[in-house]
């Protein structure tokens, strides 16, 4: 009896058996790739400087406020480049005051400083900055996973890539435009009071103050489609922004029939803000802003004790509903923009499975056929070995979670033909020693033995360039390589445990064996 | 049983003249198209957007042209694909977002009444900095295989041996891209991955031959067997194998080539290509590579023991 017969028996067993545990049912284990079954590839970049700055600015509103209050006399503070603040002191008495305040903000360390002038920079300190970037692709991946859960995309993806990037994978998506509106927004909500003391005209003319900007309000006419823009001139502080909201809701316009608006409510802080806002300026404008662009600008007629405001803006009900949901899931920390995007249609995907489907049925059965024909018995046997190889390909590509695409279908049928390549090395070698004379026991030995060198190198090196391809490839080339590589393993493993054991099975028994059909 | 070759015995190493002549016109045809056609990179290397297209009956180039004209768009490049009803509309990068070229084109595509209905089967929009950083991966992808292949050979059998299958390896792609120049098919991720995979394939061949160089040279070689006669006699020892895994190889890349589908279609082509050259560049480029350079250094220690011995 050969070596270990049952032991190895039974490794095959519990590998087929392993195999087919993992792939049933097929049509839930085995993960299809967007381009098969249809969906967005959205890689966005997050404009982390972007975030930085605010950070920034917010830190240099914060020390002037400190210093004010502390009865230093500022003449000036200014956010200077991405990560500093410019100080410059009214005067240089309160000079160590200034620095005390300073001080406190741990996350800046002061830089140059110029005593004599009562000037001195803040830097931010680079472990601060560090966490600041991580923050803001953190926050903004948290924060699109929050939308897409809310918008209902069943098996989204969102995971970080790299340093600034997120990547987003929607399978089947039936509305690709709105799905890519709801991610992309900022979503950014800010409360400001309109600046009445400027006329509109002579902003528009370019003389805006400094603590002014003109921003725009969209209106589209219903019936011709057409698109206005009015001028509003805006303060640029902002008394309280959507991050102080607890909840958003769609309601329909009791003013405008066939429009929707956003009802939305604010946290204890944010009403308390909110109530103090509208009571200090009981008869001006309070400009209601998202992204830039304002909604609307109501009268403030009392104080708003309550807590609650609504949206306007002839919205439809789908861009409240996905107005209400970006309010609820939270700004991004930064403005993202798309960097690449792929989007496939479903009925290009199901193309693409039943072309890839005929090219792996195709080849696998022209190597059938071919094996069989100039092998006989023993390509019968490397056809069992082959079927086995796809089995264990598809069943890891189940058990590791990897994704099938189009470019990894065409790594299968690659891999049925190197796969192939394997058993004909080692039965070409068979022949060559019964050529020699060898009887056929220690044919197939020596075939097997010797053949086992060349195989294990030629597989070796094309895992290779496998790897290297998925650690250098992105999307398709990554499920090219995983597909090759994996297959490539099932195709030694059959080779040596099941090809092997098969032939020690027909040929290694007690019986004396005279001929072998290979 | 079937044989295709009984104990053939080729003068393939005696002809490597010949076959180095043809090999350089080869890789010269291949570089002079890619220095004169060049190569179409794809969107994915260049940046820009694509737009698959599915009419319901075929347009016609000009009104699809006509469409896009409409939205400043007419420099597209406009191709059947595949299918007479289906069409590819590539646009460079322009200030626009991908949301909105995709918008635009269908819009403009909807006003052009001849086209009649049609459905939007894929988008793609790379950016030019995603594009710049493909471009660098797939460089950097092509010389690290490359890289990673010179070591284990050079580990396995010797530096000569790795030297001389990075030449066939070359030598390979040289002429993949030749002749998808020549073709003017697209340069695209997955004509990428098929380059790699040839290269793999191509030193997978080599390999085998080497490896069978090895294992003779290990028993006892028989006095007046030159190199070149041994090396001649591994490559006749693995030539039924070689002949049998490059037919299957082969066909298993037809059979994507003619029924894969547009989309794998430029792919399947380069390993069609590849399977052949790569066959034919084991033996001709890698092992005539290393008898010659063998000869060459055993030539060199004769000379030096000859003059050694003179003085």
């Amino acid at each position: 009896m050969p070596r270990r017969l049952w032991l190895r028996s039974s490794l095959v067993a519990v590998v087929v058996a392993a195999s087919l545990w993992y792939l049933y049912p097929p049509a839930r284990t085995i993960n299809l790739g967007l381009d098969l079954q249809g969906g967005i590839h959205l890689v966005l970049g997050v404009e982390v400087d972007k975030y930085i700055a605010t950070q920034t600015d917010r830190a240099a509103e914060d020390l002037k406020a400190g210093l004010e209050r502390k009865g230093v006399g500022v003449k000036r503070v200014a956010r200077e480049g991405l990560t500093a603040v410019a100080v410059e002191l009214a005067s240089t008495t309160n000079w160590n005051d200034a620095l005390t305040v300073a001080a406190e903000f741990g996350a800046f360390d002061v830089g140059q400083r110029d005593d004599k002038a009562g000037r001195f920079t803040l830097t931010m300190r680079e472990r601060h900055l560090a966490q600041l970037r991580d923050d803001a692709v953190r926050q903004g991946v948290e924060t699109i996973r929050n939308r897409i859960d809310q918008f209902g995309v069943a098996e989204a993806t969102i995971t970080r890539q790299g340093d600034d990037r997120i990547l987003i994978q929607l399978p089947g998506v039936q509305d690709p435009e709105r799905a890519k509106a709801l991610i992309g927004k900022t979503a950014l909500l800010e409360f400001k009071l309109l600046d009445e003391q400027t006329p509109v005209e002579q902003a528009l003319g370019g003389k805006v103050p400094e603590t002014s900007e003109v921003l725009y309000q969209r209106r589209v006419d219903k019936e011709t489609k057409a698109e206005r823009k009015i001028p509003y001139v805006v303060q640029k502080r902002t008394l309280l922004t959507g991050g102080e909201l607890t909840r958003a809701e769609v309601q329909a316009d009791p003013n405008s029939p066939g429009n929707w608006q956003v009802a939305i409510e604010f946290t204890a802080t944010g009403t308390r803000i909110f109530g103090e806002v509208t009571e200090q300026n009981v008869g001006r404008h309070l400009a209601i802003i998202l992204d830039g662009t304002l909604y609307s600008a109501p009268r403030i007629n009392e104080r708003i004790p309550g807590g609650r405001a609504v949206i306007t803006g002839q919205f439809t009900v789908n861009e409240a509903r996905d107005l209400a949901i970006v309010l609820r899931a939270g700004a991004l920390p930064a403005p993202v923009t798309i960097l690449e995007e792929r989007r496939v249609g479903p009925s290009l995907g199901a193309d693409s499975i039943r072309q890839g489907m005929v090219a792996i049925v195709g080849s696998a059965a022209a190597v059938f056929v071919f094996m069989l024909l100039y092998y006989r018995l023993s390509g019968a046997i490397a056809d069992v070995a082959l079927v086995l190889n796809l089995l264990i390909l598809l069943a890891c590509m189940a058990a590791f979670g990897a994704t099938l695409t189009l470019p990894g279908i065409a790594g299968i049928a690659l891999t049925i033909g190197m796969a192939v390549d394997t058993n004909i090395l080692i039965f070409e070698r068979i022949r060559e020693e019964l050529r020699v004379g060898k009887t056929v026991r220690s044919a197939i030995e020596a075939g097997f033995a010797r053949a086992l060198r060349t195989v294990i190198d030629t597989h070796l090196t094309v895992m290779v360039t496998a790897a290297i391809l998925y650690n250098f490839g992105t999307g398709p080339v990554k499920g090219f390589a995983v597909s090759l590589f994996v297959g490539l393993t099932a195709s030694l493993f059959t080779a040596y445990f099941f090809t092997r054991l098969l032939f020690d099975v027909i040929y290694m028994g007690r019986r004396k064996v005279q001929t072998i059909s290979i | 049983m079937i044989e295709l070759f009984r104990n053939p015995s080729y003068n393939f190493i005696g002809n490597r003249r010949w076959a180095y002549v043809l090999s350089v016109v080869i890789t010269l045809i291949g570089l002079t198209s890619l220095a004169v056609r060049g190569l179409h990179y794809d969107i994915d290397f260049t940046g820009g957007t694509l737009i698959q297209v599915q009419f319901e009956r075929p347009p016609s180039v000009a009104s699809i042209r006509a469409g896009l004209a409409r939205v400043k768009l007419a420099e597209s490049i406009i191709q059947q694909f595949g299918d007479p009803r289906e069409f590819i509309i590539r646009s460079p990068l322009s200030g626009a977002t991908s949301q909105e070229l995709a918008k635009r084109v269908e819009g403009a595509l909807a006003e052009e009444t001849a086209l009649g209905k049609f459905e939007i089967r894929r988008v793609e929009f790379v950016g030019p900095q995603v594009g710049r950083e493909l471009q660098w991966q797939a460089v950097q992808a092509v010389l690290f295989g490359l890289i990673g292949i010179l070591l284990y050979i050079a580990w396995r059998f010797d530096l000569k041996g790795g030297v001389a299958a990075i030449v066939a390896v070359f030598h390979d792609v040289i002429v993949c891209l030749g002749a998808i120049s020549l073709t003017g098919r697209e340069f695209s991720l997955p004509v990428l991955a098929a380059l790699l995979t040839i290269i793999g394939y191509s030193v997978n061949d080599t390999i085998v031959a080497y490896d069978r160089l090895r294992e003779n040279r290990a028993k006892f070689v028989p006095k007046g067997k030159t190199f070149a006669d041994q090396m001649n006699e591994a490559v006749n020892q693995t030539l039924s194998r070689t002949i049998l895994t490059a037919v299957t190889v082969f066909f298993s890349a037809a059979i994507l080539l003619f029924f894969g589908g547009k989309t794998l279609e430029d792919f399947a082509f380069v390993l069609f290509i590849g399977v052949i050259t790569g066959t034919y560049s084991t033996t001709y480029v890698a092992a005539a590579l290393v008898v010659d350079w063998t000869q060459y250094v055993e030539g060199r220690v004769r000379r030096r023991k000859k003059a050694v011995a003179k003085a």
